[in-house]
């Protein structure tokens, strides 16, 4: 049962604070003036009452400006213009503007009180079991969020890293900790919200993408895409980065910034992925990052290793309209014994010549790209079975899981294909328990270093896991 | 040279050539790919309204005019108030898109992207002693936005500036049909401290041509205070 804990503001001292629904609005977020939906004399009287404070939007930098919103200082992300409100030469931040605009004269407005949290007891209803690696790692989250610290979770694919995070949330819960998760894609948002809800049915979950009707409401445990960490302003005492590695390059640094600003000073923050950069696997190595791996899949049988074929000067050949000796006879094989695959590809200009290289081989064979708009369609009939061979850029090598498929890569050593991207794709083999094995191969004109090491690290994993007594014995 | 796309944010090789050099001519603000997404109106257009007739279907064309100009034409209230109107772009998705972001979201800077096309058309059809009257904004809408569009246009051309016009009425023009359009009388009035100059070729500034409603309003009043010559001139039409 929810019950609300002493808040640090008392509603003795303040009779029409409690009720305010300003203040309500305002609660663990930072908004635009423009964004307040309430009468600028409320808003006023609020703030000379000391309830609600003013900061500025855009600050002055020893070299240029500073968004406070999005944390913008790059100088090709701001502009002037003669601005009708304060009648100057008014700076704006262009990087965060599809928000609303943030400029000099604008000001972020927070309330003066901290957010109030909500204690449940044994929230957490969920009857599933933990594999042995789940539950090392999921005790590690849990101490972490205890204790407000800072750890990353390393779980190959296929771990099944997400129930390793229910016992962690569900003792922030107890706690009277808010929780967010955040996530580069909306689609895993989709995904993850009705997990989380059905494993904490007590508990009100929301869901914040572009778009997303959730916007304006509070929940202590939230799930939300970089953007929307955005308007949160000291709202979390738990944060946790899903696939922290997939975050483009570019949002990078805004991720960082709205990652501090969302999360309370104190705040344990959680990292999860199954392909960390090089730096950060340096970090661990060295003793300089607390990590917890989880070397094995749920279902315990070992990460299935890719394997290198040379199929020399692939691209000469896919111009000519034909294709590698050895990349047909692979192809070959999984259509006749009937076992779908993936064929991932470097780039779309090639996509489209590769498929219409092999559709006279089998006019079922599909190609699949970031600007496809049949894209859900096509990975649809592909699950059904009705797509023989899937052919791919780099856009399914994450979270699309099929049972039972075999992958190629063709031009393993393109520069797109860095290890964490190969580890990736690697792991789209023998996800289920059913069909644990599978081939991977990675079809190349020239061994290059993310090749070697991606192969490294899964080799790296599968025997971290016999060492530990992960793995089924055979 | 690398610089960043002023609309996509993605850096970008600029085409250099012996032109940009020699004559130091400006070099683009945008990458290849955004610029080539700007449709411009070329081809046969209605002698009037500048619409242009590929993009319509036949039967939406009398001679050299469109229906709706002979429709303009016709109305003994308007016919003769605006001498033609010409725009630059075609009022597309992507148009659309971004000047909702430049005009809605508020992205000022966007501006620099319309400069090189707007200029050069503007000279195409209009003389150089022409006096721009930028199309006003409500002041409420004013503050909400923080510019006036159609005035940021006006200073894209280097021209004196006439803010001749203010605004009545607040309700958006956009949420209109266009019978409700033609029935709300008077949206403008020419302000009380301005004088025409007698004999000047006036051309009004606006950002989209949907039906000529706004800009025929706008010169509308105008012609009342004296003015002969008045056209008008738009960054897009549909």
């Amino acid at each position: 049962m929810p019950s609300n804990r002493t808040s640090v503001i008392s509603p003795q001292k303040h009779p029409h604070v409690s009720s305010s629904e300003l203040l309500a609005f305002l609660a663990g977020k930072r908004f635009l003036l423009d964004e307040l939906p309430f009468p600028p004399e409320l808003i006023q009287s609020h703030y000379e009452h000391g309830y609600l404070s003013y900061q500025e939007g855009i600050v002055r930098t020893e070299h240029g400006y500073q968004c406070m919103r999005c944390g913008n200082r790059q100088v090709h992300l701001f502009a002037s213009f003669m601005c009708a409100r304060c009648g100057k030469m008014c700076t704006y931040c262009r990087q965060c503007i599809a928000m609303g605009r943030v400029s000099e004269c604008t000001p972020l407005v927070i309330s003066a009180f901290p957010i109030e949290s909500t204690v449940y007891e044994q929230p957490l209803v969920w009857n599933g079991a933990l594999s042995k690696g789940q539950r090392q790692a999921a005790e590690a989250v849990t101490r972490a969020i205890e204790n407000n610290e800072e750890w990353l979770v390393w779980a190959v694919c296929g771990a099944g890293k997400t129930e390793v995070l229910f016992p962690g949330i569900n003792r922030a819960l107890e706690l009277g900790k808010r929780v967010c998760i955040a996530t580069p894609r909306t689609d895993v948002v989709l995904e993850l919200a009705p997990r989380l809800q059905q494993a904490f049915p007590s508990v009100p979950v929301i869901a914040l993408y572009g778009g997303s009707e959730d916007r304006s409401k509070q929940a202590p445990l939230v799930i939300a895409t970089t953007h929307q960490l955005l308007r949160f302003y000291r709202a979390f005492d738990t944060m946790i980065i899903d696939e922290v590695d997939a975050f483009p390059y570019s949002v990078e640094p805004m991720l960082q910034y709205a990652t501090e600003q969302a999360r309370r000073e104190t705040a344990s923050l959680i990292y999860l992925t199954a392909t960390p950069h090089q730096s950060w696997q340096q970090e661990i190595k060295r003793g300089r990052r607390k990590a917890i791996t989880i070397p094995a899949r749920y279902h315990g049988y070992p990460l299935p290793i890719p394997s290198f074929e040379w199929c020399g000067n692939w691209r000469k050949k896919v111009k000519r309209g034909t294709l590698p000796a050895n990349v047909y006879a692979w192809i070959r094989k999984r259509i006749q014994t009937g076992k779908q695959a993936f064929l991932f590809v470097p780039h779309i200009e090639l996509l489209q010549r590769v498929v219409s290289i092999l559709k006279p081989f089998d006019h079922r064979i599909e190609g699949v790209h970031a600007e496809d708009d049949e894209r859900k369609e096509k990975v649809r009939a592909f699950r059904k079975g009705e797509i023989p061979l899937l052919v791919t850029t780099t856009i399914l090598e994450r979270g699309v899981t099929v049972p039972n498929i075999d992958v190629a890569v063709l031009g393993a050593e393109d520069d797109i294909f860095t290890e964490g991207a190969l580890v990736q794709i690697a792991g789209r083999v023998g996800r289920s328990a059913h069909y644990p094995n599978g081939d991977i191969r990675f079809f190349h004109y020239g061994k290059t270093r993310a090749m070697v090491q991606a192969r490294r690290q899964i080799i790296r994993m599968n025997k971290e896991a016999t060492e530990r007594g992960l793995l089924k014995s055979p | 040279m690398s610089e960043y796309c002023l609309l996509c944010h993605r850096r970008y090789a600029q085409r250099m050539s012996w032109r940009h050099l020699l004559m130091l001519k400006q070099t683009d603000v945008l990458c290849h790919e955004c610029r080539c997404s700007f449709v411009l109106i070329a081809g046969d257009l209605c002698e009037c309204c500048g619409r242009p007739f590929d993009r319509v279907d036949e039967s939406y064309r009398q001679g050299e005019l469109c229906i709706d100009c002979v429709r303009w034409k016709h109305d003994s209230t308007w016919s003769g108030v605006l001498t033609k109107n010409r725009s630059v772009y075609v009022y597309d998705a992507f148009m659309k898109e971004v000047i909702a972001r430049w005009k809605f979201r508020g992205d000022y800077a966007l501006v620099e992207a319309f400069r090189t096309d707007m200029c050069r058309e503007f000279f195409r059809h209009f003389p150089r002693n022409s006096i721009l009257v930028p199309i006003p904004l409500s002041s409420a809408r004013l503050y909400e936005r923080g510019f006036n569009q159609a005035k940021a246009l006006a200073e894209l051309l280097g021209l004196p500036i006439l803010d001749a016009l203010e605004r009545f009425d607040s309700a958006k023009q956009s949420k209109k049909s266009r019978h409700e359009r033609l029935e709300t009388d008077r949206v403008f009035h020419l302000r009380s401290d301005v004088s025409l100059p007698a004999g000047a070729s006036f051309v009004l500034i606006d950002d989209i041509y949907t039906t000529g409603t706004t800009v025929h309003h706008a010169a509308k009043v105008l012609r009342h205070a004296g003015a002969v010559d008045i056209s008008s001139f738009t960054l897009a039409r549909s």
